[in-house]
């Protein structure tokens, strides 16, 4: 649907004549894309290769100060696989990364296959409210969910103050979700997946909306339920728009940063991601190490890579750079 | 019919669940100080207040003032705007309208870059910066959401560009328009919808990000929103009236702004997926 160049480039006749292709240098598309060549040169791959040049040196204050760049070998990487830090903040990546990525997908299908089902005013009404979510900058929703957990005139922990005992337990009024690292991502997931669901939800109803009536139609008369028409039909029509949405999800999802600086902070190592630990060694410290920083950025990126390599190859198979 | 009733409860309770944090976030900054810090919080103020609003507009924050940040942050985004909406203008032509070799590889390179993770580039951007004295500085810092909103910006644009009949162009040539004039008279404003989409989207980038504006900017007068939001927050975390202010101004009108264009963004993320 929005491949639209497709259809004229595909008209008989129009690659062997057509007067305004004739008059086109053959110069011209290269001209139009070289400025983006040089700025994404500049500012992505170029910083990529420092960034890998980096890990396997020492880059410190003294080079901060114009002094060369000291080569270490391989120190910087068995420094940081012998840091248990390194091996707790890559649990943490990996186990936030699915447990974000996991109820982000399903939270939002089933809120995509909500909106499918109501009428059209109550449909636009609620995914409006739904893009509030997405639309509320990273930094406002990480203070705002600060605040929510908050131990003095926090909003949930006097609502489960309220619930009965029996239910949640007691002691709510006074706790303290920010004092380590389980409630803190506790509270991290929420904050991460009310800003993701909405995506989910209305990329799936977007692509509801593109299957037939008489699917389901069909199915029902066949007397199939909610469920089996879900596995049956929904799921295998939309594989692909799911298989894109896993992807960028999991792209996502791994690498959050500001929302968890701003709910735990660098003083609290304890709770760090890939991303924090990062920045931590470069920037944290009096004695900044930007070499040891790289090698864990360069960890993350190759992470990051194999998904990025499965989302290529999605998109490329799925014709979208035609 | 309870079926239907019962969907459009559901419905109901996902936009409660879903507006509430930013619903809490107004209320808060409308509550006078003994409200916000009740033991037993209530949904709407009782006693509505501006005084938060007033200390956030005019008063100083860390000797500066909310303007400040505020203007910082306008140039920036609009600076943001204006050079990446032009390349992209430039690029999304290139690949909607010329077949040439590398256009292939142009547009996976485009999927490949917008999946680099950004806060990795911290580190190698700061020190090229450096290197360039562009470190403490508003354009240093442009330069870099530059490149971040140009991918997607071009990967959004093309389907704009693609949508405009080529015959419109061809009939121009026919009347004797070069190429440059055909492109100002005849794509440009047929493309104008969808340019302001992803300006705005544009804008938005350069307007929330965080993590570059707080490592690269070290004077105060350069300092953008969201770095105000992270020092009020981090001076204990105790003034929430103000804090929920001030995140009210910041979050306003990229919302509103979101609300504008989301359609297009959704569709320009998964396009392909959709086609079925």
């Amino acid at each position: 649907m929005l491949d639209t160049a497709s259809p004229s480039r595909s008209a008989p006749g129009r690659k062997t004549s057509g007067p305004a292709r004739r008059r086109r240098p053959r110069l011209g598309p290269y001209l139009l894309i070289l400025p983006t060549l040089v700025v994404i040169a500049l500012l992505m791959f170029w910083p990529m290769i420092q960034i890998g040049v980096m890990s396997f040196q020492k880059v410190g204050n003294r080079q901060l100060r114009g002094e060369p760049a000291e080569a270490v070998g391989t120190e910087n990487f068995r420094t940081i696989f012998d840091d248990p830090l390194f091996w707790q903040s890559l649990k943490h990546t990996l186990l936030f990364g699915v447990v974000a990525v996991t109820l982000t997908l399903v939270l939002g299908t089933l809120v995509g296959l909500l909106l499918n089902r109501l009428g059209r005013r109550m449909s636009s009404f609620v995914a409006g409210g739904v893009m509030v979510a997405w639309a509320t900058p990273p930094i406002t929703a990480a203070i705002i969910f600060y605040w929510l957990f908050g131990n003095t005139g926090g909003a949930v922990n006097w609502f489960l103050d309220l619930l009965p005992d029996a239910l949640v337990g007691d002691g709510w009024a006074d706790y303290n979700w920010f004092a380590s690292p389980l409630p803190t991502y506790t509270v991290l997931t929420i904050c991460v997946v009310w800003q993701s669901f909405p995506f989910i939800a209305v990329s799936v109803l977007a692509g509801l909306r593109s299957v037939p009536g008489e699917l389901y139609e069909a199915a029902r008369v066949d007397g199939a339920g909610a469920w089996r028409t879900f596995w049956q039909i929904t799921f295998p029509l939309l594989r692909p728009i799911f298989l894109v949405l896993t992807v960028l999800s999991i792209i996502w999802d791994f690498k959050v940063f500001t929302q968890l600086f701003i709910m735990a902070g660098l003083a609290n190592r304890d709770a760090f991601n890939l991303s924090l630990y990062a920045y931590s060694e470069a920037f944290g410290g009096i004695n900044p190490k930007l070499g040891m920083g790289s090698a864990i950025a360069l960890v993350l990126t190759l992470l990051l890579l194999v998904v990025t390599a499965a989302y290529v190859r999605i998109m490329v198979r799925q014709g979208e750079t035609k | 019919m309870r079926t239907r009733a019962m969907f459009n409860a559901l419905g109901v309770l996902v936009f409660v669940l879903a507006v509430f944090p930013v619903f809490w976030m107004v209320s808060t900054a409308f509550k006078p100080n003994d409200e916000i810090f009740s033991s037993t919080p209530k949904p709407l103020p009782a006693d509505p207040t501006v005084r938060h609003f007033d200390f956030v507009l005019n008063g100083r924050i860390a000797e500066t003032s909310f303007w400040s940040y505020f203007g910082n942050s306008l140039l920036l985004a609009l600076g943001t705007v204006v050079v990446s909406g032009l390349l992209a203008v430039l690029a999304a032509t290139a690949v909607a309208r010329f077949r040439f070799t590398f256009r292939t590889t142009f547009l996976v390179m485009l999927l490949v870059v917008q999946m680099v993770p950004l806060e990795a580039l911290v580190i190698p951007l700061f020190l090229d910066l450096k290197r360039l004295t562009l470190l403490d500085s508003l354009v240093g810092l442009s330069i870099v959401y530059i490149g971040f909103a140009l991918p997607f910006s071009i990967w959004m644009l093309r389907g704009f560009v693609a949508a405009v009949p080529r015959e419109l162009e061809e009939a121009a040539a026919i009347d004797g328009a070069g190429p440059v004039r055909t492109f100002f008279t005849v794509l440009l404003p047929l493309v104008a919808p969808g340019l302001v989409a992803t300006s705005i989207f544009s804008f938005i980038t350069a307007w929330n990000e965080f993590i570059f504006a707080f490592t690269f900017l070290d004077d105060q007068s350069k300092y953008t929103l969201p770095i105000m939001m992270q020092y009020f927050f981090g001076r204990g975390g105790n003034e929430w009236g103000p804090i929920m202010a001030a995140s009210t101004l910041l979050s306003l009108p990229v919302i509103v702004f979101f609300l504008l264009v989301q359609r297009r963004m959704v569709s320009g993320l998964t396009s392909g997926a959709i086609k079925g």
